[in-house]
C-alpha cells in the first residue's frame, strides 16, 4: 500500500480521505483515500462505473463530496467549482481539446492573460515570442501564429498541456488522451509527460490501453465498485493481475480465458453466404475477394490505411464499389446501397459508435428498433407491444445494464452502448455480421461480454467478420485471418497459422520479414 | 454504471431549471392568464379567446410544419413566401370553386417544398441557404402569379373558411385541431416519425442503420409547405383577400420562435408539437395582452425577443445538463 512509498517519496501534492459520493442514493464512491505526490505518475484505473469519472470531478471540483476531506499540500481544501480547482492547480486534460479552434496556438495559450503594451493593447509580440519559447521547452516547434484547428490533434493536445502548465498546474489529470492520437503524438505526449514529471508536476492518467499505462505510470490506484481496491507500485503488478483486480475475479480465472473472452473458434463448413470479388474502389481497395461461411469469424487484419474498413463499408453499401461484386446466398447485392445489403442480410456495426451508430439523443428502445422499424409497423404506424417484445429479448439476452428501455442511448457506458448496436441489427435477423472495432473504447468487463458474444452469434451459424486493432482479439476470436496490404489481399492464415507471429508478419509483407520491425514497432502501427 | 450515469441525469441544484426547461411555456402561459384575470377587463371572455384562436391560425399552422424540419435539425425560411404563392394561386382558380382552388393553391406550394427538399436532401445545401433563397425567390414568383395586384376573393364557399363556425368553434380553428392531432401522430406513432428524428439526432448513424434518409427529408419540407400553403389560404380567407405582397411577413420567425420556446430545440432529434402550440398561443397572449393595455406594438415585438433568449437560454442549460 501507500506506505512502503511514503519514507523516501516527496510529500503529498494532492490527498483525498475517506471520500464518498452518493447520488440519488446510490454510492458512486465510498471511503476513498487517493494520495498524489509531486513528480508522481498515477494510474486511475477501473471499469467504466468503478467511479473514476467521479472521482475526477471530485478533484477538479465539479462534484462536492458528500463526506471525507480533500488535501492540497497536506492542507485541508474545497474547491466549490472548477475555477477553484484550476486556481489551485490542478488542470484536467480531456480528449477533447478545450480550446477556440479558430484563434491562433499563441492566443490560445495566453487566454485571458495576454501579455500587454503600455497603451494596454495585446502585444502580440511577446505573446508570439513566449509562446514559441514555451512550447520549445517541451520540444515542440510548430507556428504560433497559426490557427489551433490547423494543427493535428495531437498537437493540439500538446498547446493544451503547455498552457495548463504554463499557468502554474501541480497536478495534471489526463482523460483517455491518447484516445484519438496517432502513434508518433502519443510519442511526445509521452515526451512531454516525462518532462512535467521532472519539474514535480503530478500526472493522473487515465487510459483504457494498458500498454500506455505499463509504460508511463509510476503508480496504481484501482477503482472497483466506487472503492479502492489496491493502491501501489504499478511494477509490481502484472497486466493479469491488474485486470484481475479491476474485475474483482481471481488472477486464475483470469489467466485461463485468456487475455480475451473468446472460446473456441473453427472455420465455419457448407457453402459460403457472403461471396466477394474483385471489390475495388480507386486508392482504397483493389481486386479484394472474401468467402464467409455460416457459423464462422473470419478475421480481417491490417494496419490502419491498409483497407480492412473499406473493403468493410463496401460490403455493407456504404461505399460505391468502381468494380466488383457481392453476392449473399447466391444472390447478387446491388453496391453502394446501405438499404440493399441490409435487405440482403448484411449488416455493419460501425466504428464510430458516436457519430455512426447510436442516435444520442433517443431512448434504447428507439435505438435498437431503428432499423427494424417498419417490420415493427402496420401501414407506416408503429406498434408499442411487438417494440416491446423484441427490445425485452435482446435487453435480457445482451445483458443491456438500463434503468429502462426508456433510458437516453447516450446516458449508457460505451459497452452498452455497443449491445444496443449489436441488438439493432440482430434484430434485422442478419446472415451476415461485419465488426468494425467492436470492442473499442469499452471497458475490461464489457469488452469481454462482447467477445463472447461474437462467439456466441457465431456458433448460432451468423457469418461474422471482424476487424480490430487489436492483435490478439483478431487472432484469438477468429478461425481463420485474410490479411490486407494497401488495399489488397496479403494473405490468409488458417488453422495452426493463426498466431500473432503470423499475423504480424503478413501485416508488413512477406518479403519484409517481421525481424525487421519490433512487434512493439509493429503495433503501434495499427 | 448506473450510479455515474444517474449522477449525469440528475443536476444537484437543476430541479427547478430542468422543471423550467419542460413546463416553462405552460407555466407562462398559465401566469398570463392569471395576469389577465386580474388586470385585463374582458379578457377572460369567449369571445376574446374565439378572436385570439383566429389569430393565431396561421401561425400555429406554420409552426407545426417548422417543427418538423427542425426536428430534423434543419430550418425553412420560406414559409412566408409559400403562403404568399398560395394566396396569390386561390383568386386564378376560385372560378373551379373553392375546393379545387385551395388544392391548387397547395400543390403550388409543395412545388417550392420540393425544391427547398431536393437541394437539402439531394444537393447538399444548407437549409438556411436554401431556404432563404425560395424565400426570397417564391414572394418574386408569388407576385408574378398575381401579377403583383391584390385581388379580392368572393366566393361565399371559400370565405366560410375564414367566418363560418361548429358550434361556436370557427372553421379555421377546427382545422388547425385536426392539423396539429395530425402532425401529433406523424411524429409519435409513425415510422416515418422516429424515422425524422433519427435524422436530427444523427443523419450519419441513420444513414448507416439504412434509413431512407433523402426521402423523408425532401417529404419533410413539402409537409412544411403543404402546411404553410394552408395556412396562406386559410388568411385569404380571412382577408376576403388575396395579397401576395405582405402575407406571411416575418412569419417564419414567430414560427421558429414557437418552436423554439415550445421546447424543441434548433439542434434536432426532437419533436414537440403540444410545446409548439403553447408556444404559438404564448406569442398570441403577450401580443393581446400588451394591445388591450395600449402598449405599443413595438414592446409587443421586444417582449417576443426578450422570451426567445429566455427559451434558447434554458435550452442550453439542458444541453450543458447532458
Amino acid at each position: 500500500m501507500t506506505e512502503q512509498l511514503s519514507t523516501a517519496a516527496p510529500a503529498p501534492v494532492l490527498e483525498a480521505r475517506g471520500v464518498g459520493k452518493t447520488f440519488t442514493g446510490v454510492a458512486a464512491l465510498q471511503g476513498v483515500d487517493f494520495t498524489l505526490r509531486a513528480g508522481e505518475s498515477l494510474a486511475l484505473m477501473g471499469e467504466n462505473g468503478a467511479g473514476k469519472s467521479t472521482l475526477i470531478k471530485v478533484l477538479t471540483g465539479v462534484y462536492q463530496p458528500d463526506e471525507g476531506q480533500m488535501f492540497l499540500h497536506g492542507e485541508p481544501a474545497s474547491f466549490a467549482k472548477p475555477v477553484d480547482a484550476q486556481h489551485a492547480g490542478i488542470s484536467t486534460i480531456y480528449q477533447e481539446v478545450n480550446l477556440v479552434p479558430l484563434m491562433t496556438v499563441a492566443q490560445n495559450i495566453f487566454l485571458g492573460r495576454e501579455p500587454r503594451n503600455r497603451f494596454g493593447l495585446i502585444d502580440f509580440r511577446k505573446m508570439q515570442e513566449d509562446a514559441r519559447s514555451l512550447l520549445a521547452t517541451y520540444d515542440i516547434h510548430v507556428d504560433v501564429r497559426r490557427p489551433l484547428r490547423s494543427l493535428a490533434l495531437g498537437m493540439q493536445q500538446m498547446v493544451a498541456l503547455a498552457r495548463a502548465v504554463s499557468i502554474d498546474a501541480r497536478v495534471v489529470i489526463m482523460d483517455e488522451p491518447t484516445s484519438s492520437l496517432e502513434a508518433r503524438e502519443v510519442e511526445t505526449l509521452f515526451r512531454v509527460i516525462g518532462m512535467l514529471r521532472s519539474q514535480g508536476i503530478a500526472i493522473v492518467y487515465v487510459s483504457h490501453r494498458m500498454d500506455e499505462i505499463f509504460a508511463i505510470c509510476e503508480t496504481v490506484t484501482v477503482l472497483r465498485d466506487g472503492r479502492v481496491v489496491h493502491n501501489g507500485r504499478l511494477a509490481d503488478l502484472s497486466r493479469v493481475e491488474l485486470v484481475a483486480l479491476m474485475l474483482g475475479r481471481s488472477v486464475e480465472k483470469v489467466k485461463r480465458g485468456g487475455v480475451t473472452a473468446f472460446g473456441e473458434v473453427k472455420e465455419g463448413e457448407g457453402e459460403p453466404v457472403l461471396t466477394a470479388r474483385d471489390l475495388s474502389r480507386k486508392h482504397q481497395i483493389s481486386g479484394i475477394g472474401l468467402d464467409i461461411r455460416p457459423g464462422e469469424v473470419v478475421g480481417l487484419g491490417g494496419l490502419l490505411g491498409s483497407g480492412r474498413s473499406e473493403t468493410l463499408k463496401a460490403m455493407a453499401g456504404v461505399m460505391q464499389l468502381d468494380e466488383g461484386s457481392l453476392t449473399v446466398d447466391g444472390k447478387r447485392v446491388r453496391s453502394g446501397s446501405v438499404a440493399a445489403a441490409i435487405k440482403a442480410g448484411v449488416v455493419m456495426l460501425p466504428e464510430d459508435r458516436k457519430a455512426e451508430g447510436i442516435i444520442p439523443n433517443l431512448s434504447i428502445r428507439d435505438n435498437i428498433v431503428l432499423a427494424a422499424l417498419p417490420r415493427l409497423s402496420r401501414a407506416g404506424f408503429t406498434s408499442r407491444a411487438k417494440q416491446d417484445a423484441i427490445v425485452d429479448v435482446f435487453m435480457k439476452r445482451l445483458r443491456i445494464k438500463a434503468a429502462s428501455p426508456n433510458q437516453v442511448v447516450s446516458e449508457l457506458s460505451g459497452g452498452n452502448q455497443q449491445k444496443v448496436m449489436i441488438a439493432r441489427w440482430l434484430a434485422m435477423n442478419p446472415k451476415v455480421l461485419l465488426l468494425d472495432e467492436p470492442t473499442r473504447g469499452i471497458d475490461v468487463g464489457a469488452k469481454a461480454e462482447v467477445q463472447a458474444l461474437i462467439n456466441e452469434l457465431a456458433d448460432e451459424g451468423l457469418a461474422i467478420v471482424l476487424v480490430s486493432s487489436e492483435l490478439e482479439e483478431v487472432v484469438e476470436g477468429s478461425a481463420r485471418v485474410v490479411v490486407l496490404r494497401d488495399g489488397s489481399v496479403e494473405r490468409e492464415l488458417r488453422g495452426s497459422e493463426v498466431t500473432e507471429q503470423h499475423l504480424m508478419a503478413a501485416l508488413v509483407g512477406e518479403n519484409h520479414s517481421p525481424a525487421d520491425e519490433s512487434p512493439a514497432e509493429i503495433k503501434e502501427r495499427l | 454504471m448506473s450510479t455515474v450515469t444517474s449522477a449525469v441525469r440528475l443536476p444537484q441544484k437543476g430541479s427547478a431549471l430542468v422543471f423550467l426547461q419542460r413546463y416553462g411555456v405552460y407555466l407562462a402561459i398559465a401566469l398570463l392568464l392569471l395576469f389577465n384575470l386580474f388586470f385585463t377587463p374582458n379578457f377572460m371572455t369567449i369571445d376574446n379567446f374565439r378572436v385570439q384562436f383566429i389569430q393565431v391560425v396561421p401561425v400555429l399552422i406554420v409552426a407545426l410544419g417548422m417543427a418538423l424540419v427542425i426536428g430534423t435539425e434543419g430550418i425553412d425560411l420560406s414559409v412566408g413566401a409559400v403562403m404568399a404563392l398560395s394566396a396569390a394561386v386561390i383568386p386564378l382558380y376560385i372560378g373551379y370553386g373553392p375546393l379545387p382552388a385551395a388544392i391548387l393553391a397547395v400543390l403550388a406550394g409543395c412545388l417550392i417544398g420540393l425544391a427547398n427538399g431536393t437541394m437539402i436532401a439531394l444537393i447538399g445545401v444548407q437549409p438556411i441557404v436554401a431556404t432563404l433563397s425560395l424565400m426570397v425567390a417564391g414572394r418574386g414568383i408569388a407576385l408574378l402569379v398575381a401579377d403583383e395586384q391584390l385581388k379580392s376573393v368572393i366566393d361565399p364557399g371559400f370565405l366560410a373558411l375564414g367566418r363560418g363556425t361548429i358550434a361556436g368553434v370557427p372553421y379555421s380553428v377546427l382545422l388547425a385541431l385536426i392539423l396539429v392531432g395530425l402532425v401529433a401522430v406523424l411524429v409519435n406513432r409513425t415510422t416515418f416519425g422516429k424515422q425524422l428524428v433519427s435524422i436530427g439526432g444523427s443523419r450519419r448513424a441513420a444513414e448507416l442503420a439504412g434509413l431512407p434518409v433523402k426521402r423523408v427529408l425532401i417529404t419533410i419540407y413539402i409537409l412544411a409547405a403543404a402546411l404553410a400553403s394552408i395556412a396562406g389560404i386559410i388568411q385569404t380567407a380571412r382577408l376576403s383577400a388575396s395579397v401576395p405582397s405582405t402575407v406571411g411577413n416575418l412569419i417564419e420567425l414567430s414560427a421558429i420562435t414557437a418552436v423554439v420556446i415550445g421546447g424543441t430545440p434548433l439542434s434536432g432529434g426532437q419533436v414537440k408539437v403540444l410545446g409548439t402550440v403553447a408556444g404559438a398561443l404564448l406569442l398570441q397572449l403577450i401580443a393581446a395582452s400588451l394591445i388591450k393595455h395600449n402598449v405599443p406594438d413595438a414592446y409587443s415585438q421586444i417582449t417576443q425577443a426578450v422570451i426567445i433568449l429566455l427559451a434558447v437560454y434554458l435550452q442550453r442549460g439542458k444541453a450543458v445538463l447532458k
